[in-house]
């Protein structure tokens, strides 16, 4: 298994070059300086951000500079905001933007599992079609109109919660996270429905009911940690979509956090924002799939051999 | 001829599943009126009546106008033609690649397999949305880079699939009687290959549009997708989520229209799957 694991490693490494070069000579081919303003400006001012951006030196050195900052975690100032470092914006945008994915996750995991593991128990009664048929309308629903209905529902009629922020009025959190968490529930209430019913009908918890186990003991104890299987490996690559979720909600409620800078770098064109933004990004997918991979290993003892 | 039994035994399915059915009918119905969107539209896309500025559903508007006194109803049906256009191209274009690459790497096996499946692992591995955003800010906010890009993203998993069904066709005894006797490799795709993979092609293409669309929309929602003038149905959310506490049909007839597509994509295309997949019949 270990060497499973190492090899995964090692296939992370290479994708992690390939995306911060192809990252980085994009920003520098793209057409138009960083300081392209509607005024021209001097040719000396030019001259000494390019100094200060380190842009005259050949792309090469170029390169080698910036990864070398970035491995000591320093990715350089921003294009658009003098004299604030790119560092400096995801470690102020990070913590938000972590802490409105964890309580998207965990409402998406309450949500989800409760509802798969009672339509699995349930099947094909109102208690199965109800709960799958609006994790349906949770799947084709997505982000940015939800959000949107949300707060014109809850917010905006009805007055019971806060339409933006974060951290500043009581209860200003909800809304984000039901939003972000939405899909998340709703894949997971499908996946967890699929796995519960596949293990439900295995002979082992036939035996477990034989022996006479509660209900309750049976499920807990023997047939969900077979039956969220299919949610963990689901796990890591949805890290990914809920970054670009991230995107969607944190520009709705106006929540400052990483995915709110990013859209406005890329809006802003703040070359060096977008370029320090992508490789940590990427590295984070990265790493998270290399984790529920892993975690995937670790429960399911055969998915080891293959 | 076992192969026109297949489809039509398909066919019978696919005709007596409900929610499928009633998908088609949206969609033909959609595509009909994407069509006719010049004809039929009540006023031209970019038609102002910035007198009358936004207002309510009425009997001359029938969804109500914007801010600038243009006919939310017009704009809709000019708006699903970039919509629809982006589901169909995009696709088209991870069809054609996936498929490809499918193909030649289960079909010729061994290094050449094994090299076309490594790339495509640590493509999966990269972060696409964030790709796309990336392209779409370096060379600019163009529809057709938004195909490509789109498509270039979106064919990894049919290249998976397509290979997967290429590998279990090729050592099927038909076909190595087929090579026995010395047919060409062209010929090989065109006759034994091809035919075979088209019920996963067609299933995975259908479900493939809806994700396109959504992924167009998202873009254009964050205001890097299509331009104004032109519209989709993602600008036209985006527009609605701007001036909602006010407008609300702004909002809620683009949003409706947009999620009544998906719903009828994912219902066709789970419905095609059932229908052509053999296993799903005894369910």
């Amino acid at each position: 298994m270990i060497g499973i694991i190492l090899r995964r490693i090692l296939i992370a490494i290479p994708v992690l070059i390939v995306v911060a070069s192809i990252t980085f000579f994009l920003t520098r081919l793209a057409p138009g300086g960083p300081f392209d303003a509607e005024k021209k400006l001097p040719q000396e001012v030019i001259d000494n951000l390019n100094e200060v951006y380190n842009l005259n030196a050949p792309i090469y050195e170029q390169f080698y500079d910036y990864f070398s900052n970035v491995l000591v975690g320093d990715f350089g100032p921003s294009f658009r905001y003098p004299g604030r470092t790119v560092t400096e914006m995801i470690s102020t945008g990070l913590p938000v933007t972590f802490e409105l994915a964890f309580y998207a996750i965990l409402f998406a995991l309450l949500i989800g599992l409760l509802a798969g593991t009672i339509a699995a128990l349930k099947r094909n009664t109102f208690l199965d079609y109800f709960p799958m048929a609006i994790a349906m309308l949770g799947i084709c629903v997505p982000t940015f109109l939800l959000g949107p209905f949300l707060v014109l529902i809850f917010g905006i009629y009805l007055e019971l919660l806060p339409v933006s922020g974060w951290d500043t009025l009581p209860g200003d959190k909800i809304l984000p996270s039901i939003t972000l968490g939405a899909a998340y529930a709703a894949y997971i209430a499908r996946l967890g429905r699929g796995g519960m019913i596949e293990i439900l009908g295995q002979d082992f918890i036939r035996t477990a009911r034989a022996k006479g186990l509660t209900e309750t003991k049976v499920v807990i104890n023997h047939a969900l940690q077979g039956g969220i299987l299919p949610v963990v490996s689901f796990l890591g690559p949805a890290i990914a979509g809920l970054l670009a979720g991230s995107f969607v909600v944190e520009t709705i409620f106006q929540i400052p956090g990483l995915g709110k800078f990013y859209v406005e770098a890329a809006f802003n064109r703040d070359y060096t924002m977008i370029l320090g933004t992508t490789i940590f990004f990427s590295a984070m997918i990265i790493f998270f799939n290399l984790v529920s991979d892993i975690l995937v290993l670790i429960l399911n003892p055969r998915a080891r051999d293959s | 001829m076992s192969n026109s039994s297949l489809w039509s035994d398909a066919l019978r399915k696919l005709l007596k599943n409900r929610a499928a059915m009633f998908g088609v009918f949206i969609l033909i119905s959609l595509i009909i009126l994407a069509i006719l969107a010049p004809v039929i539209s009540p006023y031209p896309y970019d038609y102002q009546n910035l007198e009358l500025g936004a207002s309510a559903p009425s009997s001359a508007y029938l969804l109500g106008t914007d801010t600038l006194g243009r006919d939310l109803l017009s704009r809709l049906l000019y708006g699903s033609r970039v919509s629809l256009m982006v589901g169909f191209v995009a696709t088209a274009v991870a069809l054609v690649i996936g498929v490809t690459w499918g193909i030649v790497s289960g079909y010729f096996g061994g290094k050449v397999d094994a090299v076309m499946m490594r790339i495509v692992d640590i493509l999966y591995g990269l972060p696409f949305i964030i790709f796309i955003i990336l392209l779409m800010v370096v060379f600019g906010r163009n529809i057709w880079l938004l195909f490509g890009a789109i498509g270039a993203v979106e064919w990894l998993t049919m290249a998976r699939i397509i290979r997967g069904q290429v590998l279990s066709i090729k050592n099927q005894e038909y076909v190595l009687s087929a090579k026995a006797m010395g047919v060409s490799n062209f010929y090989m795709f065109r006759r034994h290959i091809f035919p075979n993979v088209l019920g996963p092609i067609a299933v995975y293409a259908t479900l493939t549009i809806p994700q396109v669309m959504l992924l167009e929309a998202f873009l254009s929602f964050l205001g890097l997708g299509i331009q104004p003038p032109m519209s989709s149905w993602g600008t036209l959310i985006r527009y609605g989520v701007e001036s909602m506490e006010e407008y609300w049909w702004l909002l809620v007839f683009p949003g409706i229209t947009f999620t009544i597509t998906l719903f009828s994509l994912n219902f066709f295309g789970d419905g095609l799957r059932d229908a052509l997949d053999p296993k799903t019949s005894s369910d």
